[in-house]
């Protein structure tokens, strides 16, 4: 399938087109512009944030070079103040904060700024069963410390009926899915371990994911017993009890949860009002090594809308 | 609406803070709202949570908007006036505006209901979908809506769309293809199915109005009763007359009347008149 940006030589002509009130714009085109003037630089930053906005969809992150290519060109010299617009833009109008994931390679992601309601939101988001595997996902990788050898997820996902080496209902080719599509979208790192034979890899959260799931949020979320619905009570049951055998090492719970870079939160996943955190937030505090389980949520769940995030 | 300070580093001669995309119409509208008292045009954390779940669902209807606006107003502790949604919305809509987005409103030709659909305003084309449909999906697509926008009754067959993959200049797609990107179409929300025909769905008229109207303005039906183009809808069997009504709008304009009259010629109005439809709180288009 064709992935295509809106390529902005396009728009420029389409807006001339149909919209009158750009008149200044075609005037503006003639010039030799050292010093761009306001409203060049006011179309170039709704252009960035269009752009943003289209490749967010697609989770996947924007590269500085990129952006500059395809969308800034011209006007590269006053980069960094195009990107600031930007920036405010989303942060005032869409809630969103613009997060430079890798400072090295200058990369950018969307990241949901608004704060998670305590109230559930009246309209029903439709779900997104792959966010509740990747959840999954990154809970095992926190309550191991951080980093998981490949043969244990593998093997949480089976238990969860989700098995990467045959073709998933739902998901397709769920090895390609997690070691690439989560990958790339950053919520996931796959590295090689060095010296192993056969090769394996090992599981960190990604630079989408610390920035997007706080640590101090995936513990709650976990401990949190939502009310689910009669249809998805037996495969909560099951999931816990799977999720008990599949991590047996609570002794890291006391660590400090590494500082979320936004304050993103999972959204409460059920419409229907969830009890307050009980003994799990408890069993937290508690910390022990073979304390209380901790619990595991529904593969799918409802989400609330955080488009940025879970879009 | 919060007015940005111009930087130092843009133009130094630069004037007017203020967005310069701006229609006449948005200008005074400003002034006015100036003259009101900026503070209530302002954006706030309400708007934005408006936003992002309008980003999610994309088209939502009258009833879902508006206790949308109730639950974001005390979410956020935003004073909460019932009637003030469409004001509600203009603030948002005037930080959209430079991005080419827009929350519009408009009619499901199903229900008669009003939906509210966050639309690109950008390009009056297709190639709005382009970022995740490939030239020959696309391709499809502007065959079916050939198809429903010059019938009769505004829908068309899964096998007219099958048939009609036979004339395509991009490259050719099995059966299996078609039906897969045809119900892809449905799921992102650009068609309806029923019964294996398709109807354009409320957001993609909401959206495609523009475009549609310029592209096929020899074809298009408009509505007489409330002027919006029109697929599914009744028209007057006087050869001179011809005039066309929405379903809904036949629905709610002949309410009552126990002899349906044409508006235009007086003819007997000769078809059936549909309910009038209630709206209920599962309805999501």
């Amino acid at each position: 399938m064709t992935q295509r940006k809106r390529p902005s030589s396009t728009q420029s002509s389409s807006q001339r087109r149909h919209t009158g009130n750009l008149v200044a714009q075609d005037e503006d085109d003639d010039v030799a512009f050292t010093q761009p003037s306001t409203s060049q630089v006011d179309q170039k930053t709704a252009e960035v944030v269009q752009y943003f906005l289209v490749k967010d969809q697609k989770k996947m992150p924007v590269r500085r070079a990129d952006l500059v290519k395809h969308v800034v060109k011209d006007y590269r010299n006053i980069y960094p103040e195009i990107l600031k617009r930007a920036a405010r833009t989303f942060d005032q109008v869409f809630g969103l904060k613009l997060v430079e994931i890798d400072p090295k390679n200058k990369m950018y992601i969307l990241v949901n700024n608004l704060e998670t309601p305590d109230k559930a939101s009246p309209i029903r988001s439709p779900s997104n069963p792959k966010m509740g595997l990747l959840l999954a996902i990154l809970s095992v990788i926190f309550m191991k410390g951080g980093v998981v050898r490949e043969n244990l997820i593998w093997n949480t996902l089976k238990k969860l009926r989700v098995d990467p080496g045959e073709k998933h209902e739902e998901f397709g080719d769920v090895r390609k899915m997690v070691t690439d599509e989560f990958v790339r979208q950053r919520y996931l790192e796959y590295v090689r371990i060095p010296h192993t034979e056969p090769i394996e890899h090992e599981f960190r959260w990604g630079q989408r994911a610390d920035a997007e799931v706080s640590k101090a949020k995936i513990l709650e979320f976990m401990g949190e017993v939502s009310l689910p619905s009669r249809a998805r009570l037996h495969l909560q049951m099951k999931l816990r009890a799977l999720m008990m055998v599949c991590v047996s090492d609570l002794s890291f719970m006391n660590r400090t949860p590494r500082p979320g870079l936004s304050s993103t939160e999972r959204p409460t996943p059920s419409p229907t009002p969830a009890r307050p955190p009980p003994a799990a937030a408890a069993a937290v505090r508690d910390n022990h090594a073979t304390a209380s389980p901790a619990f595991f949520l529904f593969i799918v769940c409802d989400r609330e809308a955080a488009p940025a995030a879970f879009c | 609406m919060a007015s940005r300070s111009s930087s130092s580093t843009a133009a130094g001669g630069s004037d007017s803070p203020q967005k310069p995309t701006k229609t006449k119409r948005t200008r005074r509208k400003t002034r006015k709202a100036r003259a009101v008292g900026d503070m209530s045009r302002q954006m706030g954390e309400s708007h934005r949570r408006f936003l992002q779940t309008m980003m999610v669902s994309g088209v939502i209807d009258e009833q879902a908007a508006k206790a949308l606006y109730q639950y974001c107003c005390e979410t956020h502790h935003t004073q909460y006036a019932p009637d003030k949604l469409e004001d509600f919305i203009d603030i948002i809509n005037s930080r959209l505006q430079p991005m080419f987005m827009q929350i519009r409103k408009g009619m499901s030709e199903d229900n008669g209901l009003q939906y509210y659909a966050l639309v690109n305003m950008a390009e009056t084309d297709i190639t709005r979908m382009s970022s995740d449909y490939a030239d020959n999906e696309l391709e499809l697509f502007r065959k079916t809506m050939d198809l429903i926008v010059c019938s009769e009754n505004g829908k068309a067959s899964s096998t007219d769309i099958l048939n009609s993959t036979d004339s395509m200049t991009t490259r050719k797609m099995k059966k299996s293809e078609t039906e897969h990107l045809l119900s892809r179409l449905v799921h992102d929300k650009w068609l309806s199915e029923k019964r294996g025909e398709y109807t354009l769905s409320t957001r993609c008229i909401i959206e495609m109005e523009p475009y549609i109207r310029t592209m096929y303005q020899d074809h298009v039906k408009v509505c007489h009763i409330c002027r919006n183009i029109a697929f599914q809808c009744q028209i007057c069997e006087n050869p001179t007359c011809g005039i066309k009504i929405h379903n809904p709008c036949v629905a709610r304009y002949f309410k009552g009347k126990s002899e349906p009259r044409c508006p235009s010629c007086d003819d007997f109005w000769p078809h059936e008149i549909p309910e009038v439809k209630r709206p209920h709180s599962q309805s999501r288009r």
